[in-house]
């Protein structure tokens, strides 16, 4: 039951990826990735990571691609990729790369995770990773602010009309 | 449930599925979306090993990796839009200005 939902949302997470990257209009893949983290959230839970499921749509699928889907109506783009792509050889050597990493990626995994002891049992659930975020990981949990705070200056800074 | 495994491998299938994106698109608006997938994938991978492991430390990091990619799509958004309006067109084969 658990591996076939596994196979079912792996592949909507995929063929959603690979709608991202062939898809011309930008607004379609902008969509095609909100479903991607959508099926990735849905993982996260599969995984009892609820905290992380519940971030992960908050975060990305809202605020992220929210700012994505600004940010193309705005710019209004796709216009450039219509005409013929003076580059062409090299983007097609994209797919031997892209089937190389894959295979290497793949090869890892199947040594890595080969044998190995049965998991402990799972720290599940919000309070475990509330614990860690408010123990052992209070100082970069702090930075992390600073770190925000800093794009947004500096996110101002970029987009303001310069009016001098 | 599913064995760990193959979280780690759809991880790496959409890794790989966003490198190419990042290649093969001309648009930096679909670049970026890829970058985003990316980054998706190795959160993945994240949770998966924390659950392999038993300890809830890979949440964690997830934690901090989505709050950097907001900040970085903030800011990346934030440059892409001033190229925008500098030049007009938004193609990445046009901004070669620091390319030797």
């Amino acid at each position: 039951m658990g591996r076939v939902a596994f196979v079912l949302i792996a592949g909507i997470a995929v063929g959603s990826a690979l709608g991202l990257v062939l898809k011309r209009n930008p607004i379609h893949a902008a969509l095609f990735l909100v479903v991607n983290l959508g099926s990735v959230a849905v993982l996260y839970l599969t995984l009892g990571a609820q905290f992380l499921a519940v971030a992960q749509v908050a975060v990305y699928a809202g605020a992220i691609m929210v700012l994505f889907l600004f940010a193309i109506f705005v710019l209004i783009p796709g216009k450039e990729e219509t005409g013929p792509d003076p580059r062409r050889a090299y983007r097609i050597m994209a797919l031997p790369v892209g089937a190389l990493l894959l295979l290497l990626l793949g090869f890892v995994v199947a040594v890595g995770t080969r044998g190995g002891a049965p998991a402990p049992a799972a720290p599940d659930g919000v309070e475990a990773i509330a614990r860690l975020l408010f123990t052992d990981y209070l100082l970069p949990f702090e930075v992390t602010s600073v770190l925000l705070l800093a794009a947004m200056v500096g996110v101002l800074l970029l987009a303001r009309r310069r009016t001098d | 449930m599913a064995p760990e495994s193959w979280y780690l491998a759809l991880s790496a299938v959409l890794f790989a599925i966003g490198v190419v994106g990042v290649i093969v698109r001309r648009d930096p608006l679909i670049i970026f979306m890829s970058i985003e997938l990316m980054l998706n994938a190795a959160n993945l991978a994240f949770v998966a090993f924390g659950h392999r492991l038993g300890s809830a430390d890979g949440q964690a990091i997830v934690f901090f990796v989505m709050a950097v990619a907001a900040a970085e799509v903030a800011v990346g958004l934030a440059i892409i839009v001033a190229i925008f309006r500098l030049r007009r067109r938004l193609s990445v084969d046009d901004l070669s200005l620091m390319r030797w």
